[in-house]
């Protein structure tokens, strides 16, 4: 009908599957963050590392690349190995930190400033899916950045070397799925629980800064005053980082683990503790998401 | 005609405090209104309709659907628009109306030529392309009735829709909800402590006092039994005869002082024959009112019980 016909009509057309909802939010949450171009070149900035490695791949397996860097004498420019990706992954789950402070606080406050979860939640639409929308946002990004990338290096290496190579190393590949999921959920879920409860969106990502920097520092300061090592349960980096030297190396560590996500050497806290801190972190983000994701809000 | 709501027992409690407490009641109406002073339950019985409060006891039909067990359902029919501001100032009106129609299930093209539609329907078509946070009171109202109605819902619930409204906006908007009423594609919901509004708009009320119904009633009934009701102010010869001649007719009067008389008319019979009967007794009918404001009556009548029912 044209738009000059000023009436209202019913509609019965076809409707889209009520799972696929929740995209709809994250198209739109995308066509917002399309409009930032400081956004847009720091994204692309972010895959500078990954470039320079892949180039640190191709060099280290190009013989006539050698010689014009007048390294053919050399058996092995670098070694590729666990700390060489566990490095990459680091780098560029640092750049998500920064990532996930800039856009996280922006993805629910508007929302709830401007009282629209009524609106969203009126619809056959649930505040999981809302959630989800919005995670999902963060998610696809953060993933992008971090094992996407750590992956592609893998199978380039794993395609200059050999098949053997991958073999050997097989053990990198979940250390980069699995090591970068649990860094991206704790960081988006952080950043999405802070932004539905600090409105004014400088603070909310302040306040993820705060959680990572401000808290290792107490936690450093317990340590030494108490002569302890608990006090890593604070340091939220220290805690991924030990799961990631775990996932990357097992039993038998090779290294002290990624870049900014050292851990002491002798002072590393069970994996277990570190993933029951992570797994808690996670719950109470998720907690404080159930606790304001509501049509209306009850003043008891 | 089917009931488009049915409560059955519903009570809502906030901390242990009682809100809604234990309503029974069908509403089968095509436009029902919701009246009630502030805090009298209204807006948390349409919250409660739309899930986002659950009932601590009974439970509420909507076309037969529990809401307990078929939210979603129940919420891909209705259209809401609530009584606070709720919009995303920084998008564009189309934008975010074309965004609540997608989140209602339409595909992309669909939502974004209905959310222009709507714009236009309700007068913001010249607008639709600006920032929401821009709109004056007036057409933030007509924006929110935008995007309740840009998916084409079976119910539209309106939560005081004229709030804030100047006298033309007011206008504006009732004409756009009669409108939208007699199509009759759509049920609606009025929620108002305004007593214009819904008789305006609603041929069905619920009069809502702390949490109980105070009233129920039949709007459209009220009026019809209105219409048979007539005051009259008279001159001339003496009213006995013409009263006489009225309870002949069927109608049951009683004479005032004055010349005034008031009669209830039986069915069928013309207000002209009222004057026929009058000049054949040479008496002047000076004045006819039919009675009004009845939903005032019934109002006040609900809200001076003194335990909120009737």
């Amino acid at each position: 009908m044209a738009v000059y016909k000023k009436t209202y009509r019913p509609y019965d057309g076809p409707l889209t599957p009520s799972w696929s909802r929740f995209l709809v939010i994250r198209r739109y949450a995308f066509e917002d963050l399309r409009r930032s171009s400081f956004l847009t070149v720091f994204y692309l900035a972010s895959f500078l590392y990954p470039v320079i490695a892949a180039l640190i791949l191709w060099v280290e397996h190009n013989a006539s690349a050698l010689k014009l860097l007048n390294l053919e004498g050399a058996t092995r420019l670098i070694t590729i190995d666990s700390g060489f990706f566990m490095t990459v992954l680091g780098w560029q789950s640092m750049l998500g930190l920064f990532l996930a402070a800039f856009i996280g606080p922006g993805q629910i406050s508007p929302d709830l400033s401007n009282n629209a979860l009524s609106l969203y939640l009126a619809r056959p639409f649930s505040r999981a899916e809302y959630v989800l929308g919005k995670l999902s946002v963060l998610l696809m990004l953060l993933s992008l950045m971090t094992w996407v990338p750590g992956l592609l290096l893998f199978g380039l290496q794993g395609y200059l070397e050999g098949w053997s190579w991958v073999t050997d190393h097989g053990r990198i590949i979940s250390g980069l799925f699995f090591g970068a999921w649990i860094w991206i959920l704790v960081i988006a879920l952080l950043a999405l629980a802070l932004s539905a409860w600090v409105k004014w969106k400088p603070a909310a990502g302040a306040l993820l800064f705060g959680i990572f920097f401000v808290a290792s520092g107490f936690g450093g300061a317990i340590n030494a005053v108490e002569d302890t090592k608990w006090g890593y349960l604070l340091n939220v980096s220290n805690l991924v980082g030990s799961v990631w030297v775990a996932l990357f190396d097992g039993n038998d560590p090779t290294n002290t683990g990624a870049v900014f996500f050292r851990v002491a050497p002798g002072r590393e806290i069970p994996v277990w503790c570190c993933l029951a801190v992570l797994l808690l972190l996670g719950l109470a983000s998720l907690a404080m998401l159930a606790r304001k994701i509501r049509g209306v809000e009850v003043v008891r | 005609m089917d009931p488009v709501i049915e409560l059955n027992g519903l009570e809502v409690r906030f901390g242990g405090r009682p809100i809604l407490k234990k309503l029974n009641a069908s509403l089968t109406g095509r436009s029902i209104g919701l009246l009630g002073p502030n805090g009298a339950g209204k807006s948390t019985l349409l919250n409660t309709l739309l899930g986002f409060h659950r009932p601590s006891g009974g439970t509420a039909r909507v076309f037969g659907r529990d809401i307990r067990t078929h939210a979603r359902e129940v919420r891909g029919w209705i259209g809401y628009m609530p009584e606070n501001d709720a919009f995303i100032a920084s998008m564009s009106g189309v934008r975010f109306v074309r965004l609540m129609a997608e989140l209602a299930g339409l595909p992309a093209e669909q939502a974004l030529e209905r959310a222009h539609e709507a714009f236009f329907y309700v007068g913001l078509g010249e607008v639709r392309y600006r920032a929401l946070g821009t709109y004056s009171l007036g057409m933030k109202q007509s924006a929110k009735l935008a995007q309740a109605i840009a998916h084409g819902p079976k119910l539209l619930f309106l939560d005081e829709p004229t709030n804030g409204l100047d006298p033309p906006a007011r206008g504006r908007m009732i004409q756009l909800i009669q409108e939208i009423r007699d199509r009759g594609d759509l049920r609606l919901i009025l929620s108002s402590h305004l007593l214009r509004d819904v008789e305006d708009c609603c041929d069905q009320v619920l009069i809502l006092k702390d949490g109980n119904i105070a009233a129920h009633c039949d709007l459209e009934e009220e009026r019809r039994s209105n219409r048979r009701f007539l005051e009259l102010e008279t001159r001339g010869a003496s009213n006995g005869c013409f009263l006489e001649a009225l309870e002949r007719l069927g109608c049951e009067t009683a004479q005032g002082a004055q010349g005034r008389l008031k009669l209830v008319m039986p069915e069928g019979l013309e207000i002209r024959r009222l004057y026929e009967l009058a000049a054949q007794q040479q008496i002047q009918i000076r004045r006819m009112n039919h009675k009004r404001d009845s939903l005032e009556d019934i109002f006040l009548k609900a809200m001076e019980a003194a335990d909120g029912r009737l």
